[in-house]
């Protein structure tokens, strides 16, 4: 069975595209056909973390208001062949999506997709809220500050009262965090809350802290999804949540602060 | 031909029973002479006439009966019906009061009755929870968060945690085995003998029957620890569990 997994957040900034380009890709490269999809109407980025932005033709609203079919908007990705893009419009205002519409779409994905990742805009409002409306899992990105978890907190409640599972009387959406731009030496400061802190506003499973790192900047300036920079801490961080979210035991990494060269070279815990 | 509606019949029931929970307003009646109820509650009613205009309504005798006042629920009744209200309940009425109800076509609410034996009257001091129990119990078992909000219309159990920005609000008591962080009212209606229990106390916002303190009035004692708080004399007291 296909899967739709919504990776949202309420705060704008935190991550979310970051996010949802590297578990796409993780997905993938683990031999998943996925299709991630950019619900940020208006504001295209996802095409180019993902370094497509000179392949889009057609775009999710052309899809939806039947100006072009699914397989002619969706792209391939270049890194992996079981990786789909479906592009947003830069042109067209938010109101172009259509619950109705949307739906159909991910119907249709469903069929040939074994994962659906939905990129959503910051915020509640429309766009957000269909990007969560027919997800499964919900990948809640929050960065380790209050106005971002409180941001969090809210678009759980959301999650849990206005999705089509809620509505439904379904089993409710699995709520998954990651706490993305963790800064341990600024935890230790006293200037960012600690996984901990976290854990205990939101009570949350969590599935992966993704370290604050200058490779996310590389990657996107490059326009490739910086799971692939395997030798990278953010890259690693994303392999991992994708390993644990598929069911493998690895055990949490970057929360301690950096060892300085002794620790490194002589690997003291 | 007849075959076929009755496969129509077994196939899709015509009908479902449901659970939900309304909000009513309830009239708690303070005194018992009808024509200074009936005065108070026309003024009530011309301040929002389009609020009260056919509007379901539950009255609620527990006061009265408290005070041994007795009240001629047929008259009652018509004089709801006459002001364009309409009554679906009875609360906290004894046995004669409910049985007079019945027949009218007005169902009992089993939330906050009072036993009608005279063994209760007799007693000087009753038992504020034996009072407080209300018949229906809400049970949430996942976490309320911040933007969220639930009505209980009896007692309301939540067995998560409640999130800063989010609310809870029963007409009986409230307890949340978990942190509670938003806001917490219990005794909505203004049941005076409703406690709210919770295991962390963390609250923006306390209230029993309107009575209320917002988290800058709970001093450190209090905080994080596992508390009730109940009404003494219309002031707030928390003590520790
Ligand atoms: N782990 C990280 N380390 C350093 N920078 C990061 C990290 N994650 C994201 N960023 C940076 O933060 C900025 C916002 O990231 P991104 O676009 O993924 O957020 P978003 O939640 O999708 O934003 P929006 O709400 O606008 O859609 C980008 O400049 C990105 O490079
Ligand atoms: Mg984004």
């Amino acid at each position: 069975m296909a899967r739709i997994i919504v990776v949202t957040s309420g705060k704008g900034g935190v991550g979310k595209t970051t996010t949802s380009a590297a578990i796409a890709m993780g997905l993938a490269k683990k031999g998943h056909k996925t299709a991630v999809i950019d619900f940020d109407v208006g504001l295209r980025n996802l095409d180019l973390i993902m370094g497509c932005e000179r392949r889009v033709v057609y775009d999710f609203v052309n899809v939806i208001n039947g100006e072009a079919t699914l397989n002619q908007a969706l792209i391939r990705d270049k890194n992996c062949n079981l990786l789909y893009i479906l592009p947003a419009s830069q042109t067209r205002d938010k109101d172009a999506l259509s619950q109705e519409g949307v739906g159909k779409i991910l119907d249709e994905l469903k069929k040939d997709f074994k994962y659906i990742v939905c990129d959503s805009p910051a915020g509640i409002e429309k766009g957000a809220h269909l990007a969560m409306y027919f997800a499964d899992d919900a990948f809640i990105v929050t960065n380790p500050e209050v106005s971002s978890v409180r941001d969090s907190d809210r678009m759980l409640g959301i999650l849990s009262s206005k999705s089509r599972r809620a509505e439904q009387n379904e089993e409710p959406i699995r709520e998954y965090l990651l706490l993305s731009r963790y800064s341990p030496d600024r935890v230790k400061l006293g200037e960012m809350l600690s996984v901990d802190d976290v854990q205990e506003i939101l009570s949350l499973h969590l599935l992966g802290v993704i370290p604050e790192s200058k490779s996310v900047l590389n990657a996107s300036n490059s326009g490739t999804p910086v799971i692939l920079d395997e030798k990278s801490d953010a890259g690693q961080a994303y392999a991992d949540i994708v390993a644990r979210y598929l069911g493998e035991d690895k055990p949490h990494r970057f929360i301690d602060e950096k060892k300085g060269l002794f620790g490194k070279f002589f690997g003291s815990k | 031909m007849s075959t076929d509606s009755q496969q129509n019949i077994t196939h899709s029931p015509a009908l479902e029973f449901k659970s939900s929970t309304f909000s009513v307003p309830v009239l708690v009646l303070a005194g018992n002479d009808v024509i200074i109820i009936e005065q108070q509650l026309q003024d009530k009613v011309n301040m929002a006439p389009e609020f009260f205009k056919n509007s379901p309504l539950v009255f609620d005798l527990q006061e009265l009966n408290k005070h041994d006042l007795d009240i001629d629920v047929a008259e009652l009744t018509k004089i709801i019906r006459k002001l364009g209200l309409l009554p679906i309940g009875i609360r906290g009425g004894d046995a004669q009061q409910n049985q007079q109800a019945l027949k009218l076509g007005i169902p009992v609410h089993s939330g906050h009755t009072v036993a009608a034996s005279s063994e209760t009257q007799k007693q000087q001091h009753p038992e504020p929870e034996s009072q407080a129990v209300a018949a229906t119990t809400t049970m949430i078992t996942h976490p309320v968060r911040s933007g969220q909000r639930i009505y209980a219309s009896g007692d309301l159990v939540i067995l998560a945690q409640v999130s800063a920005g989010a609310e809870i609000l029963a007409e009986g008591n409230i307890h949340v085995y978990g942190s509670l962080r938003g806001r917490a009212l219990a005794g909505v209606q203004g049941n005076t003998e409703a406690r709210i229990f919770c295991s962390d106390l963390q609250a923006e916002l306390i209230s029993i029957a309107g009575n209320y303190k917002i988290s800058e009035d709970l001093n450190g004692a209090v905080l994080n620890q596992p508390v009730q708080i109940y009404l003494q004399n219309h002031t707030l007291v928390i003590k520790d569990i």
